[in-house]
C-alpha cells in the first residue's frame, strides 16, 4: 500500500473514457505535422529555393517571432523545423493541459475524485495517473512526428531529436497543469493559469528569439527548440525540460499532500448575504458569471498584442538596415513589410478572441449541463431571454477582447514609432475582424440548439480557422475549405483595403445562425 | 373545486424508454398532494414536464389553466419550483442566488426570506461551492417560499435535510396549506406524506396505480389483524380476502380486504374471541404492496 495504490486502475479508467478524445488529439496534432512537412518538402525542391527561403523567412524578425529560432534554414530540414516545429509544440502543449485538467480538477470539482479516493486508490494516485496519460499521448505524438519526418527522408537523427523534443514540452506542460490544478479549486481558473503560461512561454521565447539575447532559456518552448534538429541535433536542452517536468511532479504531489480533497489553496471567504443591483436578470447573472474570464482573456490577448507589436520596430530597422531584403519579400519597402506582419499579427487577435467567443457561448450549454439551468428557466424567465441575456455578455466580452488586443498592437506599435494616431488605425483593423469572430460564436448558438451533444465541434472549427489563418499559405488548401473559415472572408488590412460587403454579410450570417439556434434551443427538451 | 393540476393520458419518450407511459394525476387547488413512487417511476420527469423544461409526446396536462409548454412564463409568475437535488453558482452565495431566483420570479417578500433564513439556520453569506447537499436544499426552500405564489411544485425537497429542518419545512408546509396555496409534493418520507398530504398519487413505471385520500386508500386495502380463539380458526385460510394467514403460540395473524372484514370478524367472534388486535394498514405497507408485484391486484381492487 503506498500514496499510488490503485494509480494503474485509474489509467484504464481514464484511457477507457478517452478512447476517442485522446486518439483524435494525437492524429490531429500528427496529421498537421506531416502535411505541413510534406508541403515543405515540395515547395523547397531546390537549393535556390532554400538559399531564397533563407534570405527572406531566414533573416525577418516576423518569421522569427511567430516561428522560433531559424537554424539551418538553408537546408530542406532546417525549414521544415522552422516552419512546422511551433504549431507541433503549441497543440501538444494544448492538449497536455486540456487533459490534466480533466482528469485531475474537473473530476475533483464534480466530487468524483471522492468517490475514487474513498475505494482503495493512493493519495496521489489521481495526478500520477493523469500524468501517466498525457506523458504517454505525448510521447506517441513525438513518435508520430519523429515518423513522419523519416518518412520525408530527413535524417534520422534529426527526425529522433524533433520527436523527443515535442514529447518533451507536453511532459512539461502535464506537470505544470498538475500544479495548477492543486492550486484552484475550479478546472476552469486551472486551464486559464496552465494556459497563461503557455503564453507566456510563447511570448518569452518570442522576445528572446528575436533580440537574441538568450531570454529564450526561460521559456519551455525554448528548450525544445533549443535542439536545433537539423542543425546541430543537440539532445542536452531536454535534459533541462524533462528535470523541470520532474521536478514539477514532486511539487504537484507535495501539493497534493498539503490540501484537503475538494479544496485549492485559496480558501473561500463569506460574501455577500444580499445579491447587488446588477445579478437581477440572465445579462446581470452572465456578467457575474464570466468577468473572471473575460478579465483574464482580456488580459493575456491585450499583452500578446503588446508583445507582437513591439516587434514592428525590429522589422522596420531590418529592412532599413538591408534595403534587398525588401526587395526580395516583395515589398515596396519597409512600411509593406510592416503591414504584411500587422496584418498576420491582427488575424491573430482575432482568432484568439474567438477562443473567449467560442468559450462563452457555449456556457449557455455547460450551465444546462451542471443542471443550473433548471431552476432559472423554472422562474418567470424565458428561454429566449435566459440564451440572449447570456449572449449579450458573449458579445459585449468578445468584443472588449478584441479591442483589448487591438489596442495591444496599437499602443506598441505607437510607441515604438512614435506615431500616435496607430493606436486608432490599428484598433480599426483588427475590430474588422469582429463579425467573423461573432460568427464562431453564433455556430456555437446553432449547436446548441439543434446538436446540443456536438458542441465541441466549435473548438474544432476554431482549430481549423487557426490553422487556416496560420498555415494556409502553406498547406495551400482547396479554395472550399479556406472559405469555410470565416475569417478567410475577411480583407487581410493594412495589406488589402477594407471593404463593407463582407463585414455586413459575415454580421447577418452570424445573427442567422443565432436565430436558428435559439428556435431549436426554444423546442428541444433541456438536459435534467 | 377547481383543479391546479390536471394531468391524463401523459406519454414521454427518452429514445427506446418510455418514461412516462399514460399518467394521470389530478390535484384541487388548495390542496396539498403526495406524488409516490419508486426511484425512476416518472416522478421527476412529470414536473419537469409541468415546468415545461421537457416536451410531452402525448396526453395532456393542463396547470393552473394554462398549457405548461406554451404559457410556461406566465404560469411560472404563478409558482415555485424546489428540485431535489440543487445545483448552485459555485461563485455565488446563498444570498445571492436566494435574491437572484426571487427576483426572476417577480419579486420576493424580504421579510418572509430573513425569517425563512432563520427558521433553516442557513448562513447566506457563504458562497455555494461550500454549501452541503442539505444547505444547498434550504437555499432553494427559501427561494420558493419567501415568494407569493399560487402553486409549490416540490420534487423531493427535503433530501439531505436533518430531522430539525424536516420539522421546520412541515411547519411552512402547513402555513403555506393554510394560505390556501396548493402544493405538489413528491417524496419517499412517508411520515411526511402522512404528516401533510390531503390527497396522494402513487405511481410506477409512468403510469398512477392508485390516487385518492389518505384513508381511501387504506379503505382499499388490507387491515392486519391478530387473534386468539377458543377454537382453532381452522377455515381462515379458504376464507376470500384473507391472506398471509401465520399461527404463532395459539394465535392467529393475517391480513383481510377491507370489503372482507365484516364477515371475517363474524367468523372469529362464531368461535369465541379472546383476544383481537387490529390496525389499519400504514402508508408504508400501502406503499410496499404498490412497489411489489401485486399491482395488478390493487388496480383490480380499484376497479
Amino acid at each position: 500500500m503506498s500514496t499510488l495504490t490503485g494509480t494503474w486502475s485509474l489509467v484504464r479508467l481514464a484511457l477507457r473514457r478517452d478512447r476517442i478524445r485522446l486518439p483524435v488529439w494525437v492524429l490531429a496534432i500528427l496529421a498537421l505535422v506531416h502535411a505541413s512537412a510534406s508541403a515543405v518538402q515540395d515547395l523547397y525542391a531546390t537549393q535556390a529555393d532554400l538559399d531564397a527561403y533563407a534570405a527572406v523567412l531566414g533573416a525577418s524578425p516576423a518569421a522569427v517571432a511567430l516561428s522560433g529560432p531559424a537554424v539551418a534554414v538553408d537546408t530542406i530540414g532546417g525549414v521544415t523545423i522552422f516552419e512546422t516545429s511551433i504549431s507541433a509544440l503549441v497543440l501538444v502543449a494544448l492538449m497536455a493541459i486540456f487533459n490534466v485538467v480533466r482528469h485531475t480538477r474537473a473530476e475533483e470539482e464534480s466530487g468524483r475524485t471522492e468517490l475514487v479516493r474513498a475505494t482503495v486508490v493512493g493519495r496521489h494516485a489521481p495526478v500520477a495517473a493523469a500524468l501517466v496519460v498525457v506523458s504517454g499521448a505525448s510521447l506517441l505524438v513525438g513518435a508520430g512526428a519523429a515518423g513522419s519526418l523519416l518518412s520525408q527522408g530527413l535524417s534520422a537523427s534529426g527526425s529522433v531529436v524533433f520527436g523527443a523534443s515535442v514529447a518533451a514540452l507536453g511532459l512539461v506542460m502535464a506537470a505544470v497543469t498538475a500544479c495548477a490544478a492543486q492550486v484552484t479549486e475550479h478546472s476552469r481558473a486551472a486551464t486559464g493559469i496552465a494556459g497563461a503560461v503557455l503564453a507566456a512561454a510563447f511570448l518569452v521565447r518570442a522576445v528572446g528569439d528575436v533580440s537574441g539575447s538568450g531570454l529564450s532559456w526561460a521559456s519551455p518552448i525554448g528548450w525544445s527548440q533549443a535542439v536545433h534538429p537539423f542543425g546541430g541535433d543537440r539532445w542536452l536542452p531536454l535534459l533541462l525540460s524533462v528535470s523541470v517536468a520532474a521536478g514539477l511532479t514532486v511539487l504537484a504531489m507535495r501539493l497534493v499532500d498539503r490540501r484537503d480533497v475538494g479544496a485549492g489553496f485559496v480558501t473561500p471567504r463569506p460574501g455577500p448575504a444580499h445579491a447587488g443591483a446588477r445579478l437581477s436578470g440572465p445579462v446581470g447573472l452572465a456578467a457575474r458569471l464570466q468577468r473572471g474570464a473575460l478579465a483574464g482573456w482580456a488580459f493575456g490577448v491585450g499583452v500578446g498584442g503588446l508583445a507582437f507589436g513591439s516587434f514592428t520596430r525590429e522589422i522596420r530597422n531590418m529592412v532599413a538596415d538591408n534595403p534587398e531584403l525588401a526587395e526580395v519579400m516583395g515589398a515596396a519597402g519597409a512600411a509593406e513589410a510592416e503591414n504584411a506582419f500587422l496584418a498576420l499579427t491582427t488575424l491573430i487577435i482575432a482568432l484568439l478572441a474567438g477562443g473567449f467567443a467560442v468559450q462563452s457561448a457555449l456556457r449557455l450549454r455547460s450551465e444546462e449541463t451542471a443542471g443550473r439551468v433548471e431552476s432559472l428557466l423554472a422562474t418567470a424567465l424565458s428561454r429566449g431571454r435566459w440564451a440572449l441575456g447570456s449572449l449579450l455578455v458573449t458579445l459585449a466580452g468578445t468584443t472588449a477582447v478584441t479591442v483589448a488586443g487591438g489596442l495591444g498592437v496599437g499602443l506598441a506599435v505607437a510607441v515604438t514609432t512614435a506615431d500616435g494616431s496607430q493606436v486608432v488605425r490599428l484598433l480599426a483593423v483588427t475590430l474588422t475582424y469582429l463579425p467573423a469572430v461573432l460568427v464562431l460564436a453564433a455556430l456555437c448558438v446553432l449547436l446548441i440548439g439543434w446538436l446540443p451533444r456536438a458542441t465541441a465541434l466549435a473548438w474544432a472549427v476554431l482549430g481549423l480557422c487557426f490553422v487556416i489563418g496560420w498555415l494556409g499559405n502553406l498547406l495551400d488548401f482547396p479554395r472550399v475549405v479556406e472559405l469555410a473559415s470565416p475569417f478567410s472572408h475577411v480583407p487581410a488590412a493594412p495589406t488589402e483595403a477594407v471593404e463593407a460587403a463582407p463585414l455586413v454579410w459575415l454580421t447577418a450570417v452570424a445573427v442567422g445562425l443565432v436565430a436558428v439556434g435559439l428556435a431549436g434551443l426554444r423546442r428541444r427538451d433541456l438536459a435534467a | 373545486m377547481s383543479t391546479s393540476i390536471d394531468i391524463s393520458g401523459l406519454v414521454k419518450t427518452f429514445g427506446a424508454t418510455r418514461a412516462l407511459d399514460g399518467l394521470d394525476l389530478q390535484v384541487a387547488t388548495g390542496e396539498v398532494h403526495g406524488f409516490l413512487g419508486p426511484n425512476g417511476s416518472g416522478k421527476s420527469t412529470t414536473v419537469r414536464v409541468l415546468l415545461g423544461l421537457l416536451r410531452a409526446d402525448a396526453g395532456s396536462a393542463v396547470l393552473l389553466d394554462g398549457d405548461p409548454w406554451r404559457d410556461a412564463v406566465a404560469l411560472h409568475r404563478r409558482l415555485a419550483y424546489v428540485p431535489g437535488d440543487v445545483n448552485l453558482w459555485p461563485g455565488l452565495t446563498g444570498g445571492e442566488a436566494i435574491d437572484l431566483l426571487g427576483r426572476l420570479r417577480g419579486g420576493l417578500d424580504a421579510r418572509r426570506r430573513d425569517d425563512l433564513l432563520q427558521r433553516f439556520e442557513l448562513d447566506p453569506t457563504k458562497k455555494a461551492r461550500t454549501y452541503s447537499k442539505g444547505n444547498r436544499q434550504k437555499v432553494a426552500l427559501v427561494a420558493a417560499l419567501a415568494v407569493d405564489v399560487e402553486l409549490l411544485l416540490l420534487d423531493e425537497p427535503t433530501s439531505g435535510l436533518d430531522p430539525l429542518m424536516e420539522a421546520v419545512f412541515q411547519e411552512c408546509i402547513h402555513e403555506v396549506k393554510a394560505a390556501g396555496r396548493t402544493v405538489l409534493l413528491s417524496s419517499h418520507l412517508l411520515a411526511e406524506v402522512e404528516a401533510l398530504c390531503d390527497r396522494v398519487s402513487i405511481i410506477r413505471a409512468g403510469r398512477t396505480v392508485q390516487s385518492g385520500t389518505l384513508s381511501d386508500l387504506r379503505h382499499l386495502t388490507r387491515t392486519s389483524i391478530v387473534a386468539e380463539t377458543v377454537r382453532p380458526a381452522s377455515d381462515l385460510d379458504a376464507m376470500t380476502g384473507v391472506a398471509d394467514v401465520q399461527r404463532v403460540d395459539g394465535k392467529v395473524a393475517f391480513d383481510v380486504e377491507s370489503d372482507d372484514l365484516d364477515s371475517t370478524i363474524r367468523y372469529l367472534s362464531g368461535l369465541g374471541i379472546r383476544s383481537l388486535v387490529s390496525h389499519p394498514p400504514t402508508l408504508e405497507e400501502l406503499f410496499l404492496r404498490q412497489y411489489g408485484d401485486d399491482v395488478r391486484s390493487a388496480e383490480e381492487v380499484r376497479r
